[in-house]
């Protein structure tokens, strides 16, 4: 568990424990990173502002109008959770795509299968992947087509998922480090800085090995 | 392993960290923003190679905003005291193509790098995966990393490939069979007589698209192969006795008997050169077949794979061969070393370039440009029409210059085919460099066996 009398070195991240939210759908399989943020888009130096181009050949046409037919234009599915499709964020480890949701405003992601280092980099922008049954997230999306004001709950604490109309809830999977550090706003790096002198030991003893 | 943290990640001690201007100028800024020095600056080296431009590299970078970014890679390794090949260097080139022939790879290693192809390095027997910045940021500061423990599967191919057929075949053909999410989660390792009897670079390759199973890495158990490799090598930064380092890497193996979450086997000789039709790693067939009706056995096609014919410009059930092709790009950390050169040029030799076709020869490294010069490969590139460019990862993901028109068609060498990958509305065609070389003297999709010289 986390050393709670940790030194803060940096200002702490958003925290994340309910959130009650409409969601917006993407129901296609295989979102790679690419299509979350295009190459061309990861020449910045700094964290912000990828929100803009998220989806971006998706969101726009060649000539740069928007398309209207690609969910983000569509005024009535808004909301801070995106429920995409199986096996979401595949591809380049970018973690550019990560800041780009989170930019855009989502907080949680919802799908029945995310790839590793785009979960993984989720976790560490206070991001939350969710993770839920095909079957649901079948339903989930079906409700949301349906009816745009369809909303959910998250519970981060409880590891509850919740449609709300529905009542729906699911229990979703997260590592009890990863938990801790979302609802504190903590992140890795205070807590293996507090881990140094271990670090060196664990190198000393290893070079005597060799 | 430093420590295992209950119910969480392990914290992973990591031996070698790689780094580029894309993946790390966020994280150096989170360094300053906390004011702390990078911990262990020895074990990281650092290449540009993403953005670079692949032809006049001696003059400033147009584009300003890659230019800011590789000037920026510059100043932070300066700062920190990192190692930096930067461009024009003699060592410079695409990081997972550095990596093993600087001899920064070795058995046994933990390797990390902000880029998924990172698994690439598994072919040497190292645990080596792709991270995000933020986890850049954390080795940077503390030469570790949190990570969960992966599931482990082993991958067996057994047999002999046919002529014509490459490692690059051999892993489209396992994701094909597997899908891009066939290996999320596991760590696999690779076996089998398929396997064992391949060079260090064919390894390289099979290594560098396990990512593009989904898995977080790859790995081969170092052997002969991998000894003798090593031994070449002028020299290996830090190892100065070689028999001892030696005798330590040949302990590296999976321990009899070990037990896999999953186990797979496939047969060579059911293998036939490979291309993609549609727009993930997984959507590939062999270059004789059609493409498939449905991805769904028996049943009407999903969203995704009609979405993804629309944007090729496919009908299911269409015969790929003989389809016309625009450009052929031969390069990356999938396919840009030195074998996959001498395999393009054997092929074209004595043929000359088609007229429809672009061609975008790019070498993996500085190295393998000068081998490629010392071997006469670039002649005969030359003669049959082809232009030679410099270093860099150019089309593969096509942050600079070199990107392939909107609706045009790419045979490449790469690793990914995703929608606007090489450029927005290109259309990527995953394959071999035989298939590549194939497509490129006859301007159409072709099966490089027809053309094989012997």
């Amino acid at each position: 568990m986390i050393n709670h009398t940790l030194k803060i070195t940096h200002m702490p991240k958003e925290k994340f424990e309910i959130l009650e939210s409409t969601c917006v759908p993407l129901p296609l399989e295989n979102v790679d990173t690419d299509q979350i943020i295009p190459a061309r888009f990861l020449s910045a130096t700094s964290r912000e502002g990828f929100g803009e181009n998220l989806f971006r050949d998706w969101r726009y046409s060649k000539t740069g109008e928007k398309n209207s037919d690609f969910i983000l234009n569509k005024s009535e599915f808004k909301g801070k959770v995106l429920v995409a499709g199986k096996n979401f964020g595949s591809g380049s480890s970018r973690e550019h795509a990560v800041w780009a949701i989170f930019d855009y405003g989502f907080r949680a992601v919802v799908s029945s299968f995310f790839a590793d280092i785009f979960r993984n980099n989720s976790l560490n922008n206070g991001l939350l992947p969710i993770i839920i049954s095909e079957e649901l997230l079948k339903k989930l999306h079906t409700l949301i087509q349906n009816d745009p004001s369809t909303k959910v709950r998250i519970d981060l604490e409880k590891q509850t998922f919740t449609i709300l109309p529905t009542g729906d809830v699911a229990r979703f999977e997260i590592n009890a480090y990863k938990k801790e550090c979302l609802l504190k706003g903590l992140d890795d790096i205070d807590f293996l800085l507090s881990m140094k002198d271990q670090i060196t030991v664990y190198e000393t003893n290893k070079s005597m090995v060799k | 392993m430093v420590r295992s943290i209950k119910d969480g990640p392990d914290v992973l001690y990591i031996d070698r960290h790689y780094i580029h201007e894309v993946t790390s100028p966020q994280a150096f800024n989170g360094l300053k923003q906390r004011g702390i020095p990078v911990f262990r600056p020895e074990r990281t080296i650092a290449t540009a190679d993403h953005n670079i431009p692949t032809k006049d590299q001696h003059l400033t970078i147009r584009d300003e905003l890659s230019r800011n970014q590789v000037e920026r890679l510059a100043e932070n390794c300066k700062t920190y005291g990192i190692e930096y090949f930067g461009l024009n260097h003699s060592k410079n080139g695409i990081v997972h193509v550095i990596g093993p022939e600087l001899g920064y790879t070795l058995p046994g290693m933990t390797i990390v790098c902000g880029d998924s192809h990172t698994s690439t390095h598994g072919a040497f027997g190292t645990i080596a995966f792709g991270i995000g910045t933020s986890e850049v940021e954390m080795v940077l500061a503390s030469q570790c990393i949190l990570q969960p423990k992966p599931k482990k599967m082993k991958i067996t191919i057994n047999g002999k490939l046919h002529k014509g057929v490459t490692s690059k075949d051999i892993i489209m053909y396992i994701i094909s069979e597997i899908s891009t999410a066939g290996g999320t989660g596991y760590f696999v390792e690779f076996a089998g007589s398929a396997i064992t009897s391949l060079s260090m670079e064919a390894r390289l390759t099979i290594c560098n698209m396990s990512i593009e199973m989904g898995a977080r890495g790859g790995l081969i158990a170092p052997d002969e192969t991998t000894f003798e490799y090593l031994g070449k090598l002028p020299s290996i930064p830090g190892v100065k006795d070689f028999e001892k380092a030696l005798s330590g890497w040949k302990t590296l193996k999976s321990d009899e008997g070990a037990v896999f979450d999953k186990e797979l086997v496939f047969d060579a000789a059911s293998i036939k050169p490979m291309i993609t039709y549609g727009t993930n790693p997984g959507m590939g067939i062999a270059v004789d077949a059609s493409i498939p009706i449905s991805d769904v056995k028996g049943n009407n096609p999903s969203a995704s794979f009609i979405k993804s014919l629309d944007y090729m410009g496919f009908k299911p059930g269409m015969k790929l061969a003989g389809h016309p092709i625009d450009y052929v790009f031969i390069g990356s950390c999938t396919n840009g070393r030195i074998e996959d050169f001498r395999a393009f040029a054997n092929l074209i030799k004595g043929k000359k370039k088609a007229a429809n076709v672009t061609a975008l020869i790019v070498p993996g490294s500085k190295l393998v440009e000068e081998l490629m010069k010392k071997e006469g490969l670039i002649k005969i590139y030359e003669e049959a029409g082809f232009e030679v460019r410099q270093p860099g990862c150019s089309s593969c993901l096509a942050m600079n210059e070199d990107k392939i028109p909107v609706g045009k068609y790419a045979v490449s060498t790469s690793n990914r085919n995703f929608e606007g990958r090489q450029g927005p509305g290109a259309r990527t065609l995953l394959a071999s460099p035989l298939t590549a070389a194939a497509a490129a003297v006859t301007g159409k999709i072709t099966d490089p066996r027809d053309l094989l010289n012997d």
